[in-house]
């Protein structure tokens, strides 16, 4: 039986004045990949980054439990050493910070970030300033890049198929395969993932365990996540928006 | 010469190595007024104090306050009072001295008043480099040095000068200088400054003829109490004359002023300009003044310029990455001002790297 990684209990969230998640309720096991599917605007970033601890979200009320533990009070960093790692949607371009200058200074070995750097076509990116003029494909390669070298437990990855040709789709997912265990025999898993898309095309490459659909903030349900996705390409997220107002008038 | 523990240490902050081991084509240390060390060890080099090469060479007469002249400003009178002490470095016509000559202006006395004039000479087709570094004896912490510099780029030499300050916080420096770049020379100034002077204020000015290029480089890191008041000119006035400057300043609480100007004067001129200013403190201020300025219709001048401070989503970012904001914030600055200033030896850019490694870690908003 796996044993519970990351608990979030009736979690509300806001950014400035406007709450954003109304109450929302996840486990996820160690060994777990769970895939969240919602709309535009629904919440699905505003979950990781409050996960993450960035400051802009502002956890009101519930809580978030990370092997055990409430971590709501810890800074990101404290979050990242802890083994909790974003790969971010649209991370920002930081001048004067190549790759090489962050990768280094999370304290890892030369070697390791040259190879890492190697399976993911960026060599030659490791000395140009973070994210600046890259392409869309090439930050999500940089994300998955430093998620490699920081090797979190909980790995979240923000749409990271979005921008990405789909050569490139296959070479991210076999990484993000490898990083998730998935070629260890289910008991053994200890690393769990958190996975955002917008249109599934990275979960067809990547076996997800639980698929959960957010809606206005909320959980609207969980299952199968090829299920749910096909249920979506079908009817769209429209069906989603009938399905939460029948339970509200429930 | 007697030199403590105290001052070698000192003097290899600012890039001067007192030991010999370091490759080094000469060297040349003043110590207050007093010539303490002089070596050349490269043939095609000269080097000699000031007074003995006016004695020597009668025409060193016509280069001796000719970029600069005596009735400039108050320091430069000051200067003109006395007999001259400084340096008279020259590379003979197609001279290739690669290994840089070293030299150094020590304030060893407190409340010294240190007055230098020096004159550089890259005869024709010759390629020289020096690194001037002035500092202060630990001690010491009040002092003034004025430093005036008369750079004489003869055809087609490559003249690169690199000047490393490391003041008492309650030194008052004022550099004055000037260049002049004949057809097809290059001239290269890199100045760096990462601790606190209680001001420092230099406007060098190159002028460019055909051909030519000047190179400005500056990388300040102003700490609380410092002012650093700093332009960079280069007069572009014959055809196809070219210049760049480029200029990092974080202030730390320390003033920055940061002016450049490019004055475009003939056919296919061309002069581009970058100033960067970080601030980290609300007390600090950066006061960016770039000027441009065409007296030819086929001069092509530009500039950018840019002072703000660290954007917090940049430092959220690195934050989750496992630093925490301090860190963030000097890789952040680190990456600023890490300007790789180009014809230095490496062992020099190695130092700088250090220097700048240690002003970052200051920097903990």
């Amino acid at each position: 039986m796996n044993t519970c990684l990351l608990e979030i209990k009736n979690l509300k969230v806001r950014i400035g004045d406007k709450t954003i998640l109304h109450g929302v309720n996840l486990t996820i096991d160690e060994g777990t990949v769970h895939v969240i599917f919602g709309p535009n605007g629904s919440g699905k970033t505003t979950l990781v980054g409050a996960i993450m601890g960035l400051p802009q979200y502002e956890v009101v009320d519930g809580d978030i439990k990370f092997k055990g533990e409430s971590i709501l009070s810890m800074p990101s960093y404290e979050r990242a050493r802890l083994g909790i790692g974003l790969a971010f949607q649209r991370p920002p371009a930081v001048k004067g910070v190549n790759l090489f200058h962050l990768l280094k200074a999370v304290k890892r070995n030369e070697d390791d970030i040259l190879a890492a750097a190697e399976a993911l076509n960026l060599k030659d990116y490791l000395h140009r300033d973070m994210n600046k003029g890259f392409s869309g494909g090439e930050i999500k390669r940089s994300e998955v890049l430093q998620m490699k070298l920081m090797r979190p437990t909980l790995l979240m990855l923000d749409e990271p198929e979005s921008g990405v040709d789909f050569e490139n789709i296959v070479l991210l997912s076999d990484i993000i395969k490898e990083m998730l265990e998935k070629k260890q025999p289910i008991v053994t898993r200890k690393r769990s993932g958190l996975i955002i898309t917008h249109t599934g095309l990275i979960i067809e490459q990547i076996q997800a365990d639980v698929g959960h659909v957010i809606l206005d903030g909320r959980i609207l349900c969980s299952g199968n996540p090829h299920e749910i996705l096909e249920a979506i390409r079908t009817h769209g997220f429209e069906r989603c928006v009938e399905c939460l107002e029948k339970q509200r008038k429930r | 010469m007697s030199l403590s523990e105290n001052d070698i240490q000192q003097l290899q902050k600012v890039g001067y190595d007192p030991s010999g081991t370091v490759p080094r084509s000469g060297s040349f240390l003043t110590r207050d007024h007093e010539v303490v060390s002089l070596e050349q060890r490269e043939k095609g080099l000269e080097i000699l104090p000031l007074g003995a090469a006016l004695q020597k060479y009668p025409w060193v007469e016509n280069l001796f306050f000719k970029l600069v002249p005596k009735e400039k400003d108050n320091y430069t009178r000051e200067v003109a009072q006395h007999a001259p002490v400084g340096y008279f470095i020259r590379a003979v016509p197609g001279a290739r001295i690669a290994r840089p000559v070293q030299s150094c202006f020590f304030i060893k006395t407190a409340r010294f008043s240190q007055m230098v004039h020096n004159i550089i000479v890259a005869e024709p087709g010759s390629e020289l480099h020096i690194i001037t570094g002035c500092t202060t004896a630990s001690y010491v912490k009040q002092g003034k040095h004025i430093g005036l510099t008369e750079f004489y780029v003869r055809e087609n030499a490559r003249l690169s000068y690199t000047m490393i300050h490391d003041w008492a916080p309650q030194v008052r420096v004022f550099p004055r200088s000037a260049a002049l770049v004949e057809a097809g020379g290059a001239f290269i100034s890199n100045y760096i400054a990462l601790t606190a002077a209680e001001l420092v204020q230099a406007y060098p000015v190159a002028k460019v003829n055909r051909g030519g290029i000047a190179r400005f480089n500056s990388v300040i890191y102003a700490p609380q109490g410092s002012h650093f008041d700093l332009g960079m000119a280069a007069k572009l006035v014959e055809p196809e004359a070219k210049a760049e400057i480029i200029s990092r300043a974080v202030s730390d609480g320390g003033v920055v002023i940061t002016r450049g100007y490019l004055e475009g004067g003939a056919a296919n001129t061309k002069g581009h300009m970058e100033c960067s200013g970080l601030l980290l403190r609300d007390s600090g201020s950066i006061h960016a003044v770039p000027e441009l300025k065409g007296t030819f219709p086929e001069t092509d001048l530009s500039h950018e310029a840019a002072v703000g401070r660290i954007a917090d989503e940049e430092i959220q970012y690195l934050m989750t990455r496992g630093l925490d904001q301090e860190t963030a914030t000097s890789l952040i600055v680190r990456g600023f001002l890490d300007v790789r200033l180009k014809g230095l030896p490496p062992e020099l850019q190695h130092a700088i790297d250090t220097m700048i490694e240690k002003a970052s870690l200051r920097s903990t908003v």
